[in-house]
């Protein structure tokens, strides 16, 4: 599978990208389930004076559904589970864990569903769609970049910048940024 | 009018007047703050307090300074002639402990946010960013100082109370103008 992705990128590069784009997606269409082996979902949020807290979340579960015809129509969606949220420091977690930001006792999902997806490369693309997080529903953004396709496997690095605020989560602004850097390496095998 | 900002033989003057209440009242402000916010249930609301106890402990860092320089640059009042043996000792003891707990206090406060590993840093009123004090960051090293930290506000908050006390005893049960002279220099409170 590699081998024949690869071989036609090196015809279609002498063509025209987009031919490559084509070949490499719709032999990627299909309905894939994130594992978590080989995924991983990190964050990081600046602090006054340089530096910031970085931390990820351990359990989580989604899937991606790429359709053959229409890459527009394609589809992720992700659940996390905030309860799993770590840093290194049990403090710093037990704090994100409590009601002063994820409040994982009530709200123990942190979800995105996809609205729409549009490819703004070769082989990356803009994800826009609802996240829920604390009850609270807002559109955000992340670009996934096609970072691996082989039998029954694609991996995509995604990133994106969500704002806290919005979600109830100010706790700590100015000192810690509003903004909280999304970097996501999401693996999904093949239904 | 000029001459009453510093102090004379007799009377303290408005600048020693005014520190000394700005920061009385920071001061004990801290040791409620600090207290009720170790207590709180609300980790946000505690988070919050304690920023806020950062930054009025830098600003009682800054005024302490200005006060203990101005105080060395100053003529000290002699106590009044009526305040007896035992207290002509104390008092100048009594003062000098509290000058001490003044700077430890704070001191103390930022050596254990500095050593914490947490590393969350010192933003006082979000207006600018206080460096650390160049200390090695470590758990132990924050438990040392978290320690230091509550003896010396408990220590201290009861040499307030033993000071407090002592002036209202002036005030009220001696009758003399050891408390006024601390409010106000504009009679000159002669030291009969
Ligand atoms: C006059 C100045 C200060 C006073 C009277 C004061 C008093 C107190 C008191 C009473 C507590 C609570 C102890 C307890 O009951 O558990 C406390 C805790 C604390 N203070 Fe201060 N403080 C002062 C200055 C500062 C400064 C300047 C800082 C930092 C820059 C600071 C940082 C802290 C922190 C982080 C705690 C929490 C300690 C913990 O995690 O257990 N304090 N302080
Ligand atoms: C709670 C109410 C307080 C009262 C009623 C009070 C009253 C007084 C009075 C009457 C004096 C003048 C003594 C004299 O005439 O020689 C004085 C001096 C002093 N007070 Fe207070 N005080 C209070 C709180 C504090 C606090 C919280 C601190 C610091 C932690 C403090 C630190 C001092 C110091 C260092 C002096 C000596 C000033 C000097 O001569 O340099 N006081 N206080």
């Amino acid at each position: 599978m590699v081998a024949r992705i690869f071989g036609f990128a090196a015809v279609a590069a002498c063509l025209a990208m987009p031919v490559f784009a084509a070949v490499a997606l719709s032999d990627a269409a299909g309905s894939y389930t994130i594992s978590p082996a080989g995924s991983s979902i990190r964050f990081s949020v600046g602090k006054a004076g340089g530096g910031g807290l970085a931390g990820a979340f351990a359990r989580f579960k989604g899937s991606i559904r790429i359709d053959s015809s229409n890459v527009g129509r394609s589809q992720v969606n992700i659940t996390i589970f905030p309860e799993s949220v770590g840093t290194g420091q049990r403090r710093v977690d037990a704090f994100l864990r409590s009601d002063a930001v994820f409040d994982a006792a009530n709200s123990p999902e942190i979800q995105f569903r996809s609205t729409s997806v549009k490819r703004t490369g070769d082989t990356s693309a803009l994800v826009t769609g609802r996240l829920t997080a604390r009850g609270k529903t807002f559109p955000e953004k992340f670009t996934a970049e096609l970072a691996g396709l082989k039998a029954g496997t694609i991996r995509f690095h995604v990133t994106g910048k969500v704002l806290r605020s919005r979600y109830g989560m100010d706790v700590g602004t100015p000192i810690y940024s509003n903004v909280v850097d999304f970097d996501m390496t999401l693996t999904g095998r093949r239904r | 009018m000029p001459a009453l900002i510093t102090n004379s033989t007799t009377r303290y003057g408005w600048a020693a007047i005014v520190l000394h209440w700005l920061i009385a009242a920071i001061f004990i402000g801290q040791f409620a703050l600090g207290f009720v916010m170790m207590r709180v249930s609300s980790q946000r609301t505690a988070f919050e307090l304690i920023q806020l106890h950062k930054s009025f402990g830098f600003l009682l860092l800054g005024l302490v300074i200005l006060r203990i320089a101005w105080r060395l640059g100053n003529t000290v009042p002699a106590l009044p002639r009526s305040v007896g043996r035992f207290e002509r000792r104390v008092a100048p003891l009594v003062h000098f402990a509290l000058y001490a707990f003044q700077l430890a206090l704070p001191l103390s406060g930022w050596a254990l946010v500095s050593v914490s590993m947490l590393e969350i840093p010192s933003v006082p009123f979000n207006l600018f960013v206080m460096p650390d004090l160049p200390l090695a960051e470590s758990d132990s090293a924050e438990s040392f100082w978290t320690s230091a930290h509550w003896y010396l506000a408990y220590a201290g908050i009861g040499l307030v109370a033993l000071h407090f006390a002592a002036a209202l005893r002036h005030h009220f049960w001696l009758k003399d103008a050891v408390l006024t002279r601390m409010i106000t220099p504009s009679s000159d409170h002669n030291a009969e």
